[in-house]
């Protein structure tokens, strides 16, 4: 008896809330917020979808500004395999790996000012940490300055106006979102003049 | 630590204290009250789910009917479940043709999805079908939430009803029912939209490739996230769509979103305290309970922050930029405090001593806030204790609400508190002697034990969240652990309703000069008292050669 209702409550609720539920959702939240429920992708100057605002991706060139190291992957920044490195404060593994990036780091940009941030040594828990902080992104200013051949004054100031504050003034923290200063740099300063600088 | 970081906790604390009385009224509105809020709007959904169902609302359960029908509901869900994530492959929305998962490992899902743990040993998005995710997983993440729900009412009716004689304790289908159509349903609507227009995704289509700005190539990962990121907080279920669970941008867009979802967690679980001293006619009864779990609250949440700041922006490694550090330990206590286990950064990469509150505020028994339904049971048979010992201490027969509490009600109380660690302990032993287990391990060195400890509590304690670098997605894990999962649930909920069906039918003598009254400050220290004495002893030991010999390791200079 007790089986027999719990079948039939366990197929009603199953089509009330597993399948009615998420559709309307999707159709409403298509309707209202159709760019956002896609993904917030994000187009280049010629228009061609390079990724999402949300999600971080690969960038190693000098001109443009690099993320933080990523675990989601054996390559990193895989977006369909999210994830951390998930190695604890005692791992070995852990140390030599922040050890061998800063040591990159440094490599890469001879003229920023030492301790390199810490940020750009950790991997995020995602993997896809679109961000990083505005001291992570005034550190690198120098290295793409010189690639493209511009003023540190002037990437700088592009850095500043992205720099997205707290929301509300006290959630979470201040970052600047890695693909669309790269986006704005290459608007602001000139895709050409970036790759004459390879 | 910054002015920000603990501006964030205060506020977070100040939300949760305004929301706790609206929903606790119109929490008892729904379940408690002659007439339901709404009910133009969800009068007929609830009687059309009646009638499809065949269920007689006006009918009241004895506990032993009400334990069948919940028994009967998830051994059904299970097998649902089940069957769903094997035929994946056959079923529709699967535009990435994810074959059917392997025994093990969907017989792991469904007994974690059915017991709200929500213990995740796939990734999401390499692994479930958007089929799976919504019509296996997202429908139970509402149906184990409002199986919780309906145990906490029914241990809080018979505390609180004075009806000498009669034994019922509700009924299950009832509570069921109204719990997903007047509270998690309309609610989730809501939630699911705002997040959508934060950035959370909601979408059919399948994995976009794409050429990224350097030339490279990236497969991202879409679905229809938001609807079940909504519930997935609101039920206390935790169980991500991704592998990254809340660090995922597209789960957890920004830190308003992490707000958001934080608020979530707590909403429910703190709003059934106001419900139950509404139950009680004696609104201080739940204030009570609501002091003593914001007390543990704000020194769990006060020890991981102090523990992973460090100087700078702290410990940033399995964190997100956009939370930070003070975002990040608030979630991790509030998580683990609820049973919810969603992470929006990964535990596993916390810092000893940051790493052992999530893992002791589980140990605790899920009861600071707890679960949605979960944390008020679990607390009450923990008020049942402290009554038990402060009436041993003055030499007077216990009682409760002006109810006797007896040797039967005792025994079942410790019955529920001697499980958990019994199986925590055992299975985690059992572990740490197997070859077979200890190559799943990701860390050498105590932090490795500290992982397989963390396993089994979480399971235990339905809570889900992992040290994460654990490999689970083996026979010996998924298998152990889909034992622990069910134990920790169905053989916990057993005895408490057996604790309700016992004090349901009780007199009720009128408060004495010698009760001890159980709705004041003295009350909430001594339930404080014995909930860290249970939870601290019990474990006490396992934990010393885990996060606590790490910590003096790691201070010595040690690296494994």
């Amino acid at each position: 008896m007790a089986l027999l209702v719990a079948l039939r409550v366990s197929l009603v609720t199953l089509v009330l809330t597993g399948l009615a539920y998420p559709l309307a959702v999707t159709g409403l939240g298509q309707l209202l917020f159709p760019a956002r429920a896609s993904g917030s992708l994000a187009s280049d100057l010629q228009g061609r979808i390079v990724g999402s605002e949300r999600i971080g991706q690969a960038f190693t060139r000098p001109y443009y500004f690099h993320p933080r190291p990523s675990a989601a992957g054996d390559q990193g920044w895989d977006a369909a395999a999210s994830g951390g490195s998930n190695l604890g404060p005692t791992s070995e593994k852990l140390r030599e790996r922040i050890a061998a990036a800063r040591a990159r780091l440094e490599l890469e940009n001879p003229d920023a000012p030492r301790p390199v941030p810490e940020e750009l040594l950790t991997t995020s828990a995602s993997g896809l940490d679109p961000d990083i902080s505005p001291q992570a992104a005034r550190w690198q200013v120098a290295r793409v300055a010189k690639a493209r051949g511009v003023s540190a004054a002037r990437v700088r100031q592009i850095v500043d106006s992205l720099v997205e504050d707290r929301d509300l003034g006290f959630l979470g923290e201040p970052r600047v979102d890695v693909l669309m200063l790269n986006l704005a740099m290459d608007r602001d300063l000139g895709r050409e003049l970036g790759q004459a600088g390879e | 630590m910054t002015f920000a970081g603990w501006l964030q906790i205060a506020v977070f604390c100040l939300v949760v204290l305004a929301i706790t009385r609206p929903l606790g009224v119109y929490l008892w509105r729904v379940f408690e009250s002659k007439s339901r809020p709404l009910a133009r709007v969800f009068g007929p959904i609830e009687r059309l789910l009646f009638r499809l169902s065949g269920i007689d609302s006006k009918r009241e359960q004895s506990w032993i009917q009400y334990a069948a029908a919940l028994l009967a509901f998830s051994a059904m869900s299970l097998v649902i479940t089940y069957a769903i994530l094997r035929l994946q492959r056959f079923l529709p929305f699967n535009p990435q043709k994810l074959g059917g998962v392997k025994p093990a490992l969907a017989f792991n899902t469904a007994a974690s999805f059915t017991t709200n743990t929500d213990w995740q040993a796939y990734a999401g998005e390499s692994t479930m079908s958007y089929f799976s995710q919504m019509v296996a997983l997202a429908w139970q993440n509402f149906a184990s939430a409002a199986v919780g729900i309906g145990v906490a009412l029914a241990v809080a009716r018979g505390l609180t009803r004075k009806r000498a004689g009669t034994s019922t304790v509700g009924n299950f289908w009832v509570d069921l029912v109204r719990a997903i159509v007047y509270v998690l349903l309309p609610l989730s609507v809501v939630i699911a939209l705002a997040l959508i227009s934060q950035g959370a995704i909601q979408t059919l289509s399948p994995y976009r490739h794409l050429t990224t700005l350097e030339g490279g190539k990236q497969l991202l990962a879409l679905g229809p996230v938001a609807s079940q990121e909504a519930i997935k907080m609101l039920g206390t279920n935790g169980g991500g769509f991704f592998n990254a669970n809340s660090a995922h941008p597209f789960e957890n867009p920004t830190p308003l979103t992490n707000f958001l979802e934080l608020v979530l967690i707590f909403a429910i679980p703190a709003a059934l305290t106001y419900t139950y001293g509404r139950m009680a006619r004696d609104q201080k009864q739940g204030w009570a309970l609501f002091g003593a779990m914001m007390f543990l609250f704000l020194v769990g949440v006060t020890c991981c922050y102090a523990a992973e700041a460090g100087h700078g922006l702290g410990n940033l490694e399995g964190k997100e930029t956009r939370f930070g550090v003070a975002a990040s330990t608030l979630f991790a206590t509030v998580t683990t405090d609820a049973s919810c286990g969603a992470v929006n950064a990964m535990h596993d990469s916390f810092t000893a001593l940051g790493g052992l509150v999530p893992l002791v505020n589980i140990q605790l028994g899920e009861v600071i806030f707890g679960g949605v339904g979960a944390g008020l049971y679990g607390i009450l048979v923990m008020v049942l204790l402290t009554v038990f010992i402060a009436g041993l201490m003055v030499g007077r027969t216990p009682e409760y609400l002006g109810k006797k509490i007896e040797p039967r009600e005792m025994k079942l109380a410790m019955t529920y508190v001697v499980i958990f660690p019994l199986f925590v302990l055992g299975f985690s032993a059992l572990a740490a002697a197997r070859p077979a287990a200890l190559s799943s391990l990701a860390n050498a060195g105590p932090h490795g034990l500290s992982e397989l400890l963390y396993a089994y509590s979480s399971g235990a304690g339905n809570n889900g969240s992992a040290f994460a670098g654990l490999n689970a997605d083996t026979p010996f894990w998924n298998i152990t652990l889909a034992i622990v999962m069910l134990a920790g649930r169905f053989l916990m909920i057993l005895p408490v309703l057996g604790i309700a069906g016992a004090m349901a039918g009780k007199k009720t003598a009128p408060p004495g000069p010698g009760t001890f009254p159980t709705n004041g400050v003295l009350f909430a220290a001594l339930l404080v008292g014995v909930v860290m004495i249970v939870g601290a002893l019990t474990f006490f030991p396992a934990l010393s050669l885990g996060p606590i010999l790490e910590h003096l390791a790691g201070r010595a200079g040690r690296v494994y």
